[in-house]
């Protein structure tokens, strides 16, 4: 069930390795069998809906579970059985687990106090954390007085003190509210990327993933479904579960025939007549699939489209100014309600409720799921 | 708490002020009259002291006496009768507490179900009479006790040996007793404490000795804090250990204060003792309030109150 671009561990070992990796909890898989490379110096994204396994791969990771199979490899070097505190991986916690009767300079300095360090070195590194998150001016603070973002900063801050050569977050932006998301996520992939340390981020949510990382592994009940850049996995899903999990999509239910010159066409009833599709060579005729069209490929028109789109006529239902965009629901002659996302308002392009329309999307545009 | 807000401000009132009451009848009353009587003079009569008021024919008179604090520190008997005190309670209170952190870290750290059994195991010995538990010691303890034969017919010793009235007869049977008071909040304030924390600890390298001690330690200070004075508390006072187990030349303030009411029958001595414990005590109870800071009494109860997470019986 490996992904598209990223199932070749075989060629040079990437920087971090997982290898089969299994762990079960009362018989049940939380984790059924991972293999994942991590470059060295790249942000990975874990991205899956809640319960799918991630929060445990992560903690596989840093060493708070210990694999029932499988193992881990950091620059080579086997993880099995060393405990989290003899692993070179350092963490910031969802919660961020700050200390609560420490200051933040306390905080930050823990973990150099636990190598063999001179105070002085523990002192200036310390420093260099809280530069690193512009929090020298709060070293002094406990926790409790922090904001959220400057909590945030003063966990990210702890997590690097170290050096270490893996730094793991967990749902990093679970406890911020929606306007310092934003903000935070820019400047912790700028942090991260300024001190080139190699990451993997948990979370369930596809837009903090998209904006963070450079590469998503995408989970679902235990198992990678599948990995690419942010861009690779929205355009090219391998799956239905991928399609819809990142951004949004209109899905069409329907088999894979054989035209009269032996092209293969997709049948859907949503559709009335048989498209053309593209990649669908591998597939033989007579397999159930769906085809997945992202909103914003959808194309409005007064006239029919030429011959590189799949056009049909439909209905403005009713649409949604958003801004930025618009968002139109279509009712098309089958019945079947389409989404379609664009850039032009409802008022800019003359279109009223009810009025009848041509859509239509780019044959490559479109991307055939194999799992019905 | 917004239920409480709720409610009519009399209603509110009469709700606060139950305590209160409670407090003014069975606590400020009884102390008052000790008071009074500790600046009053021993008389061989019923009730044993004078009145401090009393009426005369040109108005009323005030005689009151510092001489029962003044005979306090006249004899050095007294003296060295509170200094045994606070040395046996903190010692007591020190072994307690080494006994009682690992005992409340494993109930914790156990399984729900581990965790009830243990406390109820914890806390059972207490449905039976303090008296007859103190008394079992006797039996145990003794020269023909049980401890002394299981140890004779293992052939570990030849003699018996006398721990009976001794002092160490005293620590065995107060850390006895006082183990659950340690316990619970201890037990109360490592529930709820965060792990997490210990184990971001851990990720930043500490090995477990130093989670303990840099973590879990400093976090539960409020347990720790609430279950000395539990037990620090009420052993200096102690009487009944000392008097069974003890031996007679074991001085405690508890005992003292029963030998001058009813064998000396000298109230006003015995109301001034009292009042010096008390005071004596007052200042670990205001150490305590110091170290919860602002906000005491929410921490403070919940370190009294262990039931109400664990589900302590």
């Amino acid at each position: 069930m490996d992904g598209n671009q990223d199932g070749a561990l075989t060629a040079s070992p990437a920087f971090v390795e997982l290898r089969g990796l299994e762990r079960r909890f009362d018989g049940v898989a939380a984790v059924a069998g991972v293999s994942l490379g991590i470059r060295r110096g790249e942000i990975l994204a874990i991205l899956g809906p809640s319960g799918c396994g991630k929060s445990t791969l992560l903690r596989l990771i840093a060493g708070f579970e210990e694999p029932d199979a499988g193992e881990i490899r950091i620059e080579g070097q086997s993880m099995a059985g060393l405990p989290p505190y003899r692993r070179p991986v350092n963490t910031m916690f969802q919660s961020y687990a700050l200390f609560p009767h420490m200051t933040v300079a306390q905080n930050v300095a823990f973990g150099l106090k636990q190598d063999s360090l001179s105070a002085q070195q523990v002192s200036e590194r310390t420093t260099e954390a809280l530069a690193l998150v512009r929090m020298e001016q709060h070293r002094d603070r406990r926790p409790e007085q922090l904001s959220g973002g400057q909590q945030q900063r003063a966990a990210l801050a702890r997590s690097l003190a170290k050096s270490p050569k893996l730094l793991l977050l967990d749902e990093p932006m679970a406890a911020l509210d929606r306007q310092l998301r934003a903000e935070m996520q820019f400047e912790l992939a700028e942090i991260i990327r300024r001190v080139r340390v190699t990451c993997v981020l948990v979370t369930h949510d596809q837009e903090e993933a998209m904006a963070m990382a450079d590469r998503l592994a995408l989970m679902r009940d235990g198992e990678l479904v599948q990995t690419g850049s942010p861009a690779d996995v929205y355009a090219m899903p391998n799956c239905r579960f991928s399609a819809e999990f990142l951004g949004e999509v209109n899905l069409f239910n329907g088999q894979l025939g054989e035209a009269g010159d032996g092209q293969l066409v997709f049948d859907t009833p949503d559709l009335s007549d048989s498209i053309e599709v593209a990649g669908a060579d591998s597939l033989p005729a007579g397999t159930d699939c769906s085809l997945a069209v992202r909103p914003e490929k959808i194309v409005l028109s007064d006239a029919p489209l030429d011959q590189q789109y799949i056009s049909r006529e439909a209905i403005v239902e009713d649409f949604a100014f958003l801004g930025g965009r618009t968002r139109y629901h279509l009712r098309l002659a089958s019945g079947r309600t389409i989404t379609a996302v664009s850039p032009e308002s409802a008022a800019a392009s003359g279109l009223t409720h009810g009025q009848p329309i041509e859509v239509g999307w780019r044959i490559r545009d479109a991307v055939l799921l194999a799992d019905g | 708490m917004t239920d409480l807000v709720r409610l009519s401000r009399k209603a509110r009132l009469w709700i606060i002020a139950a305590p209160f009451f409670w407090l003014g009848i069975f606590f400020l009353l009884p102390f008052g009259i000790v008071l009074k009587i500790s600046f009053s003079e021993a008389l061989l009569a019923v009730p044993p002291y004078t009145e401090i008021l009393s009426q005369a024919a040109d108005g009323w008179h005030l005689q009151a006496t510092l001489a029962n604090y003044r005979f306090l520190f006249t004899d050095n008997l007294y003296v060295l009768a509170f200094l045994n005190s606070l040395k046996i309670a903190a010692i007591s209170t020190f072994i307690c507490l080494c006994i009682a952190y690992p005992v409340a870290l494993g109930a914790a750290r156990a399984s729900p179900r581990t965790r009830n059994l243990l406390l109820l195991l914890i806390v059972l010995p207490s449905w039976t009479s303090f008296l007859i538990r103190v008394y079992a010691w006797v039996g145990i303890l003794g020269t023909n006790g049980h401890l002394n034969q299981l140890l004779l017919s293992l052939g570990l010793i030849n003699s018996p040996l006398v721990i009976l009235r001794t002092d160490l007869a005293i620590y065995i049977g107060i850390v006895y007793t006082y183990l659950p008071f340690m316990v619970l909040p201890l037990y109360a304030s490592l529930s709820r404490l965060d792990w997490r924390l210990v184990e971001a600890a851990a990720d930043l390298g500490a090995r477990p000795w130093r989670c303990l001690v840099n973590i879990v330690l400093p976090l539960s200070r409020p347990g720790i804090v609430a279950g000395c004075l539990l037990v620090f508390i009420p052993a200096t006072g102690e009487f009944v250990i000392p008097e069974l187990l003890g031996g007679p030349d074991t001085l405690m303030l508890g005992k003292l204060i029963w030998q001058e009411f009813f064998s000396n029958r000298d109230w006003p001595l015995a109301a001034a003792v009292s009042m010096l414990l008390l005071i004596l005590l007052l200042a670990p109870i205001a150490v305590y309030a110091r170290a919860q800071g602002p906000g005491t009494g929410a921490v403070a109860a919940t370190a009294l109150r262990p039931g109400d997470r664990g589900g302590a019986p």
